[in-house]
């Protein structure tokens, strides 16, 4: 444990925590866009998996990682057109086609992934932006000011984010349609052409974030996203559905995983027991969960219900 | 009209599954083989002969049972994605059971077993239920986090006190047990082939499953909390103990796939690959495709158990005659996922359909006999 506790390896292990909550976090942010217009959309984790292999896919091919990212936004954006058909306009329980487009991911960027590289071949990793000034703060701009180009667009999409759903007339409607989708219709609100915005913008973040993983981890692997995109949406319940919160648990996680890494790497935990810290983000989620719940007066209070007009 | 209005409800879950199929042959195809000697290869594998007809059954088994506590819990409105987890606590504890007791003969040691794994199941069934009832806990979420934690701990088991002694004299350390007493083996019931004691199993499963859904008041309460929770709690019923009951139920199904099928396995053993996918071969989730194809039914969870079972067994001979990934048949799985759900709203609106159109016939009778009789 001792060998833990030095300056330059925390300061790593803190470093490597806010690198590593980037896809948390923007996969996240995403789905709070979704949530608090009402839609809960649980196939995160296919359509990250998605957005992962297109994005490594096409780094592989183009050593272009600008590219990698924006086809992984698209695809993204394309996994929301099916999503948004099914609920929207089939009106198709949102939590089971939600676990629908999940099994598509999974197991159509296994199938491509199988059958266009085959054997895991790296890519080109994100390069490092140190921000001038800030970054020569000793230990804290190590940590925080150090990072990729990609870690800084997601935390800058928190203030964005929040700004969006609290001060805006798009973000008024988000919320309206989220909380009585019919009251908002009687004022002329398109209930769903707002679900579909935050739908399209919830998928392609989504998107994103498989790309984002991906290219910072360098290669690809069959479900590589080992449940990311499920955490992601609790992640949403546990931030208190505003970009802030989100922005912690998102840290937290982050934080946690890049401690579990140090500690096998270091030998800390090693063996079996490694099997028992794995789980630990797991069970914290699970404790969060009933925790929130307690107190979630904040929920909103459409989540999941479809809209159609009385007729 | 008559045709649509008796066999709609068959006619659209087949849809869906064409439809996939349709879309998975387009891939086939954008990937350079030929899709319908795949789907030859597919269903020659599945269904071909007597062996093929045997490892689907036997591949349908697990899925079968899930489905049926699938089925209890949808209907309940408790939507349950813990399969994995439960399948998982369930092949645990009836496997440490096992481990535990002394030479029993088979008539014994099986029945002991099958409990296990259903009080497993069932314990990590209401963990989430219980997490949803009193707590207000989304079940969806705390059920993929069960998930995760339970093969963390089937991880950890077979890693360190569960594992084989043989695996650690030898320095090779697979995570595994050691074979499981021979008297606990399913027997097979068909010479030479895999068909075991496990298919009856999950025939009889969904046999009572249908029974308690439908000639139980609980069943009768269960259906009624998922129907509507706010008139089945002002009717009195217990609408919390019913979440609970439902999803303890369905864990239980879960646990009862897990113990067939650790002691149905070739090995007859517990073994992990230490993935998040690990030994069950997706289940949990094939599970909820199956029961939601067969309409939330039972009984007909059964062929469409067999059905998906099969596209499983027959996606590896595919895979072998066309080199196409078996993991077409998982992505595939996922669009009749979204195929099903969406055509209950396609379903519901052929149903207005078909009852306005009787409503305008009925009403032209009754005005033609006015006019005749006035």
């Amino acid at each position: 444990m001792g060998e833990f506790f030095t300056i330059s390896v925390l300061i790593a292990t803190f470093a490597s925590g806010v690198r590593l909550a980037t896809p948390y976090l923007l996969a996240a942010l995403g789905e709070t866009l979704g949530q608090r217009s009402g839609v809960l959309n649980l196939g995160v984790d296919g359509v990250m998996l998605m957005g992962a292999f297109f994005g490594y896919w096409t780094v592989l091919e183009t050593g272009s990682r600008l590219l990698g990212v924006l086809i992984g936004i698209l695809v993204g954006l394309l996994m929301g057109v099916i999503y948004a058909i099914a609920t929207l306009v089939f009106k198709a329980d949102q939590g089971i086609s939600g676990i629908g487009i999940f099994l598509f991911g999974l197991g159509f960027s296994e199938l491509l992934f199988l059958e266009q590289v085959g054997t895991p071949r790296s890519i080109p990793s994100f390069e490092k932006l140190k921000i001038p000034l800030l970054g020569d703060i000793p230990k804290v701009g190590e940590i925080l000011f150090n990072h990729t180009l990609i870690v800084y667009i997601a935390i800058a999409l928190v203030p964005l984010l929040t700004w969006l759903i609290n001060s805006t007339t798009f973000g008024l409607n988000v919320r309206s349609v989220g909380e009585t989708p019919s009251a908002a219709d009687s004022l002329g609100v398109n209930v769903n052409k707002i679900r579909t915005m935050t739908i399209l913008a919830g998928n392609a973040m989504a998107g994103l974030a498989g790309a984002a993983l991906t290219i910072q981890l360098g290669t690809f692997q069959n479900n590589i996203t080992n449940g990311i995109g499920f955490i992601a949406v609790a992640l949403v319940y546990f931030g208190g559905w505003k970009p802030g919160g989100v922005l912690a648990g998102s840290l937290l996680y982050g934080l946690l995983t890049a401690i579990i890494t140090k500690w096998k790497t270091l030998g800390i935990v090693s063996g079996a027991t490694a099997s028992l810290t794995t789980m630990a983000p797991a069970v914290l989620t699970v404790i969060a969960l009933a925790v929130i719940a307690r107190r979630s007066t904040t929920t909103p209070t459409a989540l999941t219900i479809p809209f159609s007009r009385g007729d | 009209m008559i045709f649509l209005r008796k066999f709609h409800g068959l006619l659209i879950p087949l849809g869906a599954v064409i439809s996939a199929l349709a879309i998975g042959a387009l891939i086939i195809a954008i990937l350079g083989a030929n899709p319908f000697e795949g789907y030859l290869k597919l269903l020659e594998g599945a269904f071909g002969d007597g062996d093929a007809l045997a490892d689907t059954a036997v591949r349908a088994m697990p899925i079968l049972l899930v489905g049926v506590g699938i089925c209890i819990a949808f209907r309940a409105q408790v939507i349950n994605i813990g399969g994995e987890g439960q399948i998982v606590s369930g092949a645990l504890l009836s496997t440490v059971v096992a481990l535990n007791l002394p030479d029993l003969p088979a008539i014994i040691i099986i029945p002991i077993v099958v409990i296990a794994g259903i009080v497993g199941g069932g314990i990590w069934g209401a963990i989430p239920g219980a997490l949803k009832a009193y707590m207000g806990v989304n079940e969806i979420l705390s059920t993929i986090m069960l998930n995760i934690v339970a093969i963390q701990i089937m991880n950890y088991l077979l890693r360190a006190p569960l594992i084989d002694p043989v695996e650690i004299e030898r320095g090779t350390r697979i995570p595994q047990t050691e074979r499981l007493s021979e008297s606990s083996d399913l027997p097979i019931l068909i010479d030479g082939t895999r068909f075991h004691l496990g298919v009856i199993i999950a025939l009889v499963a969904a046999i009572i499953g249908w029974l308690f859904l439908w000639r139980t008041t609980l069943g009768f309460k269960v259906r009624a909390v998922g129907h509507n929770a706010n008139a089945a709690n002002y009717a009195g019923m217990p609408v919390k103990k019913m979440t609970m009951l439902a999803m303890t139920y369905s864990g239980a199904m879960c646990g009862l796939a897990g113990t067939v099928l650790v002691f149905g396995s070739q090995s007859h053993r517990l073994i992990t690959d230490g993935s998040s996918l690990g030994f069950t071969g997706s289940a949990g989730f094939n599970g909820i495709v199956a029961a939601l194809f067969g309409g939330l039914h039972p009984l007909w969870t059964i062929p469409s158990s067999f059905l998906f079972g099969g596209l499983l067994v027959g996606a590896n001979a595919m895979q072998r005659a066309i080199q196409i990934p078996s993991s077409l048949v998982v992505g595939l799985n996922g669009l009749v996922v979204i195929f099903v759900v969406c055509s209950t709203n396609i379903r519901e609106r052929i149903q207005r359909m078909i009852t306005i159109s009787e409503e305008t016939t009925q009403s032209d009778t009754f005005t033609r006999t006015r006019a005749t009789n006035g």
